[in-house]
C-alpha cells in the first residue's frame, strides 16, 4: 500500500517537474516567437518607407507589358527594317436589320456620324429584314464611340483589320494595295497576297529590297523634275548592279495606297514596270557591246557618219551631228545614230536579236509583281528595224528590263534579275551570279570606259556628280504617234553608273513628255532633264549607300579619251 | 453574453461557456480578412490564366466558408475523440501520401496532390496538425511513465515522415514539420544537450538538401546571391510593398501584383502591401503575432501534458508557417512554397489549418471561472 502510494508520488513529483520545464520553454517559444514577428514588422515598415515618388515611376515604366498583336497579314518591311505595310485593329459596323424598329430615326443618327453614307442607302439596308448587312467598314474609334453612344443593339461590330501604308504614296506602285477584305490586289500585296496571308508566318515581315531613304530621293528629285518640266510622268529606278536588288522603284504620278480606290486610274500605272518604251539613245550600249563582244569591231574602228543615212524611204540622221568619220567611242559618247546603224548592219539582225534575247529584253521581266509589262518588238527584224533597234527605236521596253540589261553591261557581263525581295548575303547572293554570262568582263570594262567618258565629255556631262566617277548614257526618243514620230513629245531618259571603276548602283530616270524650260535653253532631250535628277539622286543617296567620293584614276580612260578628236 | 445561459448543458451552451473566445474571435477575424483579400489578389492571376476574373476568390469564399464550418465542428468535439482521430488518421494520411508519389498527377516536378474532381488534394497538409498530435500523445506519456521510449517511437516516426515528404519531394513541408516536431520535443524536455544537437542537424540537412535537390539549391543560391539566377517573384514582391509606401495604393489599384504569377498564393502578403500599404501589413502580422501569443501563453495554465503538447505544436506550426511566408515576401528568407494562413488560395492548405485551429479550440476548453494557482506564470492582460 505505502508502495504503491509513495511510486505514485514519485510519479506525481517527476510529472510536476517535466511540466515546469515545459511551461518555461513554452514562454521562451513565445518569447521567440513575438522576436520574429517584431523582425517581420521592423523589415514590413522599412519596405513601406523605403518608396519614393521616383521609384515608384520606375517601377511603374518597368511595368509596362506590351501585348504582341497579332494580325492576318504579315507586315511589308524595307531592308532595314522599316515598316511599309502593317496592320491596325478597327471595327466595322453591321447591323441585324430585322431588330431595327425605329430605322428612320436610327438612319439619320448613321448618316449623321457616317457622312458618307447616304440615309436612302442606309434605310435600304435597315429595312432588308436580313440578319447580317454591313453598314460601314473600317470605321475610326471616334465613330465606334458615337455610334455606341446611339445605344441600338440591332447596330454591331465586328473587330476587323485594316492595312496601313505609313509611307503614304512613297512606294505605292511596289505595294500595290489591297481590297477592302485586306486582299492583295496590286503591286506586291497581290504577287505575295498567299504567302502574306499564311497564317502560320505572319509573324514573319517580309523584307524587301527597298530602301526607303534611297526611295524617298529619289521620288523627291524625280518629282520636282516632272513639275518643272510640267512632264507628264516619271520613272525612276536605283538597282544594285551586282545583286539586281532594286533600292528603289519610283513611278510618277502616284497614289495613295491607304485610299487606292479613290485615286485616278492613270496614277495607278506603274511606269517603272508595266509601261513599255522606245528609250532611244541607251540602247546603243548593247548593239555596242554585242559587237565589241564579238570581235567585230574594235574601239579604234571609225565609221562614217558625215552625212544622214538614207535606208529605202527613212533617213537616219544626228541629234549633234559631227559630221565626220567617227570612231566607235566616239559615237556613244556623241550618241551618232548614223554610226550606230552602220555598227548594227556589221552585226547583223538575227545577231542582234539573239542578243538582246539573250539579255531579257524581248521577254517580261521577272520581277516580284504582277504589272510587268510585256516588250514590244518588230516581228520582222530585219535590216531597217535592226538599224533603229541599235539606237533604241522600234523596240518598247520598260525600265527595269533597261536596268537589268545596263547592269550587266557594267558589272562584268553577268546577267542577274532584277528583284525587289532582299537577298540574304550569306545564302542567296550569289544565287543568281553565274546563271548568264553575257558579254566578257573584257567587253565590260571597255562599256564601263565609253559610259564614264560620255559623262566626262559627251552627252551625259550633266549627270556628273563630282567624285563619284559617274557614268551614263542618254536616252532621247520622240514618241511614236499615229504611225509616225512626234519631234515634240519626247521620252527623256538617263541610266547612269556609280563609281565607274568599280561599279556598284545604277540610277535610271526617265520623264514623259517633258518640255524644255529656261534653264536648259529650250531643251528637253534626256542629257538636259534626266541626267540632272540622276546627278541630284547620286549626291543624296551615295553617303546613304556608303560610297565615297574619291580622286578618279586617270590611267582607267586614258586609252579611251585618245580615241576622241575633239 | 445572452446568447446561451449559463445552466444550459447542450453541447453548444457547454462549449460556448468553455471555448476560448478571444482565439474564435481573432480566428474569425482572420478568415473575414482573408476572404476580402482574395479578391484583390486572385482577379489579376485569374485574367492572366485566361479564366473568370472571380474564379480564385469565389472558391475561396467557399473554402473560408468550409474552414469556419470545420473549425466550430473541430472546437466541438471533445479532446478524447480528437486523439482518436488522429490516432487512425495518420496511418490514412501516410497511405495517401503514398498514393501521391505513385498515381497522383506531377505539377512543377512535385507530385503532392490527389485529383477528386475538379479539386486537388495535398495530403501532406492535412498530414501536419495531425502529427503534431499523435507525437504530442506520444510526449505525454513520458511525462506518466518513463518505461516507454516515447521520445525514440517519436523520432522514429519523425524519420518516417521525412522520408515520405522528401521523396515528394516537399523540403518546406518537411523542414516545418520537423521544427515543430523539435519544439514538441523540448517542451517534453528533450535535454538541451540534443536540442543543440537537433539543431546542428537540422543545419546538416538542409545542408544535405542544398546537395541533393537542386531546386532547393538554386533557390538558396538566388536567395545569397541574387545575381546568380532568377530572383523575379521575390524582386517584384518586395518592389510591390515598396510601391505600397505606409498607405498603399487603395484596393484593386497595384499594378506589380498584375506581373507576381503567385500573388493569390504565396505572395499575397506583398499585394496586401502594395494595396493596403505597410501598416495593413503590420495589423495583419499583429493579427497572427496575438493568434499565436495568446495561444501560447494561455496554455500556461493548462495542467495536462498532452493538451499543452497537442495546441502548442499547433499553435506553432500556425505561427511559424505565416511568418515563414512573410520572410520569403520580405525577401528575408529564401523563396519557399508555403502558404499566408486563411489568407493565401488554397483549398487543403486552408482546411487543414481549420482542422489545426478547430483542434487547439477543442484542447484548449475549460472552464473559464477556474484559474489556475500557478500565480507565476500568469501574465497581466494574457488570461
Amino acid at each position: 500500500m505505502t508502495d504503491i502510494l509513495s511510486r505514485t508520488m514519485t510519479l506525481e513529483g517527476t510529472g510536476k517537474s517535466a511540466m515546469e520545464v515545459a511551461r518555461t520553454r513554452l514562454i521562451a517559444a513565445g518569447a521567440l516567437f513575438l522576436v520574429v514577428f517584431m523582425a517581420m514588422a521592423y523589415r514590413t515598415v522599412e519596405l513601406g518607407l523605403s518608396a519614393t515618388p521616383g521609384a515608384e515611376k520606375a517601377s511603374r515604366n518597368r511595368l509596362v507589358q506590351v501585348a504582341v498583336a497579332r494580325y492576318k497579314r504579315s507586315d511589308i518591311v524595307d531592308r532595314n527594317g522599316e515598316i511599309l505595310a502593317t496592320n491596325l485593329a478597327s471595327a466595322s459596323l453591321y447591323a441585324n436589320a430585322h431588330k431595327v424598329d425605329d430605322i428612320s430615326v436610327t438612319a439619320q443618327k448613321l448618316v449623321k456620324i457616317l457622312p458618307t453614307l447616304t440615309l436612302a442607302d442606309v434605310e435600304r439596308k435597315l429595312k432588308s429584314g436580313k440578319d447580317f448587312v454591313w453598314l460601314k467598314r473600317h470605321l475610326t474609334p471616334e465613330q465606334k464611340w458615337q455610334i455606341n453612344a446611339i445605344g441600338n443593339p440591332a447596330l454591331k461590330f465586328k473587330a476587323d483589320e485594316v492595312r496601313v501604308y505609313p509611307h503614304g504614296n512613297l512606294a505605292a506602285h511596289v505595294l500595290g494595295h489591297v481590297d477592302i477584305d485586306g486582299n492583295g490586289i496590286a503591286g506586291l500585296e497581290h504577287y505575295f497576297n498567299g504567302s502574306l496571308d499564311d497564317a502560320a508566318k505572319t509573324d514573319e515581315p517580309l523584307k524587301l529590297s527597298l530602301d526607303i531613304r534611297v526611295q524617298h530621293a529619289l521620288a523627291d528629285e524625280l518629282s520636282a523634275a516632272v513639275s518643272a518640266h510640267q512632264a507628264t510622268g516619271g520613272a525612276g529606278i536605283v538597282m544594285d548592279v551586282n545583286s539586281g536588288e532594286l533600292l528603289a522603284m519610283v513611278s510618277l504620278p502616284d497614289f495613295d495606297p491607304n485610299n487606292a480606290g479613290n485615286e485616278p486610274e492613270n496614277t495607278r500605272v506603274n511606269r517603272a514596270a508595266f509601261r513599255v518604251y522606245e528609250l532611244g539613245s541607251t540602247f546603243k550600249t548593247f548593239t555596242i557591246a554585242a559587237a565589241l563582244d564579238d570581235g567585230i569591231i574594235n574601239m579604234e574602228d571609225s565609221f562614217n557618219a558625215v552625212k544622214p543615212l538614207n535606208v529605202g524611204p527613212f533617213t537616219i540622221s544626228d541629234d549633234h551631228p559631227k559630221k565626220r568619220y567617227l570612231r566607235v567611242p566616239e559615237i556613244f559618247a556623241y550618241s551618232s545614230n548614223i554610226g550606230m546603224a552602220r555598227i548594227a548592219d556589221t552585226l547583223g539582225a538575227d545577231r542582234q536579236k539573239e542578243f538582246l534575247s539573250s539579255l531579257g529584253m524581248l521577254k517580261p521581266a521577272k520581277l516580284e509583281l504582277t504589272e510587268v509589262g510585256r516588250p514590244v518588238f518588230p516581228q520582222r527584224w530585219k535590216r531597217l528595224s535592226s538599224m533603229t533597234i541599235s539606237y533604241g527605236h522600234g523596240i518598247s521596253v520598260s525600265p527595269v528590263q533597261l536596268s537589268t540589261g545596263i547592269a550587266t553591261m557594267v558589272n562584268g557581263g553577268r546577267l542577274i534579275p532584277a528583284t525587289l525581295v532582299a537577298k540574304n548575303i550569306d545564302t542567296n547572293f550569289g544565287e543568281n551570279a553565274g546563271s548568264g554570262q553575257i558579254i566578257s568582263a573584257a567587253t565590260s570594262r571597255k562599256i564601263r570606259q565609253m559610259l564614264r567618258v560620255t559623262v566626262r565629255q559627251g552627252t551625259g556631262s550633266k549627270a556628273d556628280a563630282t567624285g563619284y566617277r559617274v557614268g551614263g548614257k542618254t536616252g532621247t526618243a520622240e514618241k511614236a504617234s499615229g504611225g509616225s514620230y512626234d519631234r515634240d513629245a519626247l521620252i527623256s531618259s538617263f541610266v547612269g553608273v556609280f563609281p565607274m571603276d568599280d561599279p556598284k548602283y545604277l540610277v535610271f530616270v526617265l520623264l514623259d513628255e517633258p518640255k524644255g524650260i529656261e534653264q536648259t535653253f529650250g531643251f528637253s532631250g534626256g542629257g538636259w532633264t534626266a541626267a540632272p535628277v540622276v546627278k541630284n539622286v547620286i549626291l543624296r543617296t551615295a553617303p546613304l549607300l556608303g560610297v565615297k567620293p574619291s580622286v578618279e584614276d586617270e590611267t582607267l580612260y586614258k586609252n579611251v579619251a585618245l580615241l576622241f578628236e575633239d | 453574453m445572452s446568447i446561451f445561459s449559463r445552466t444550459d448543458k447542450s453541447i453548444a451552451g457547454r462549449w460556448w461557456w468553455t471555448v476560448d473566445r478571444w482565439m474564435l474571435g481573432l480566428i474569425i477575424v482572420l478568415i473575414v480578412t482573408g476572404l476580402w483579400l482574395a479578391m484583390t489578389a486572385s482577379p489579376a492571376v485569374a485574367e492572366r490564366l485566361g479564366l473568370d476574373p472571380l474564379h480564385f476568390a469565389k472558391r475561396q469564399m467557399v473554402f473560408l466558408a468550409l474552414s469556419l464550418v470545420t473549425v466550430v465542428g473541430v472546437s466541438l468535439m471533445p479532446v478524447k475523440l480528437i486523439r482518436r482521430l488522429c490516432i487512425v488518421g495518420l496511418p490514412v494520411l501516410f497511405f495517401l501520401i503514398i498514393l501521391t508519389l505513385t498515381i497522383g498527377p506531377v505539377y512543377n516536378g512535385a507530385s503532392r496532390w490527389l485529383q477528386i474532381g475538379s479539386f486537388t488534394l495535398q495530403p501532406s497538409e492535412f498530414l501536419k496538425p495531425v502529427f503534431i498530435v499523435v507525437t504530442a500523445w506520444l510526449l505525454s506519456a513520458d511525462f506518466k511513465d518513463e518505461a516507454i521510449p516515447a521520445k525514440l517511437i517519436s523520432f522514429a516516426l519523425m524519420l518516417f515522415v521525412a522520408l515520405l515528404l522528401l521523396n515528394q519531394p516537399d523540403v518546406g513541408q518537411t523542414f516545418l514539420i520537423a521544427l515543430v516536431w523539435l519544439a514538441q520535443m523540448a517542451l517534453a524536455g528533450l535535454p538541451m544537450v540534443w536540442l543543440i544537437s537537433a539543431g546542428l542537424v537540422g543545419v546538416t540537412s538542409l545542408l544535405m538538401a542544398y546537395q541533393f535537390f537542386p531546386h532547393v539549391a538554386s533557390r538558396i543560391n538566388r536567395f545569397i546571391d541574387p545575381a546568380s539566377g532568377d530572383t523575379f517573384q521575390t524582386d517584384k514582391a518586395v518592389e510591390a510593398i515598396e510601391a505600397g509606401g505606409l498607405f498603399g495604393k487603395g484596393p484593386g489599384e497595384g499594378t506589380v501584383k498584375l506581373s507576381l504569377p503567385d500573388a493569390h498564393t504565396d505572395y499575397i502578403f506583398a499585394v496586401i502591401g502594395e494595396e493596403f500599404g505597410a501598416l495593413a501589413g503590420l495589423l495583419l502580422l499583429a493579427l497572427f503575432a496575438g493568434i499565436v501569443l495568446r495561444g501560447l501563453m494561455h496554455l500556461l495554465e493548462e495542467e495536462e501534458p498532452f493538451k499543452l503538447l497537442a495546441a502548442a505544436g499547433l499553435i506553432m506550426q500556425f505561427g511559424a508557417q505565416a511568418l515563414i511566408n512573410i520572410g520569403v515576401n520580405l525577401a528575408i528568407l529564401p523563396s519557399k512554397g508555403m502558404t499566408l494562413p486563411f489568407v493565401s488560395y488554397g483549398g487543403s492548405s486552408m482546411l487543414a489549418l481549420a482542422l489545426g485551429m478547430g483542434m487547439v479550440l477543442a484542447l484548449t476548453r475549460r472552464n473559464r471561472f477556474i484559474t489556475s494557482d500557478r500565480s507565476t506564470f500568469s501574465f497581466p492582460g494574457v488570461t
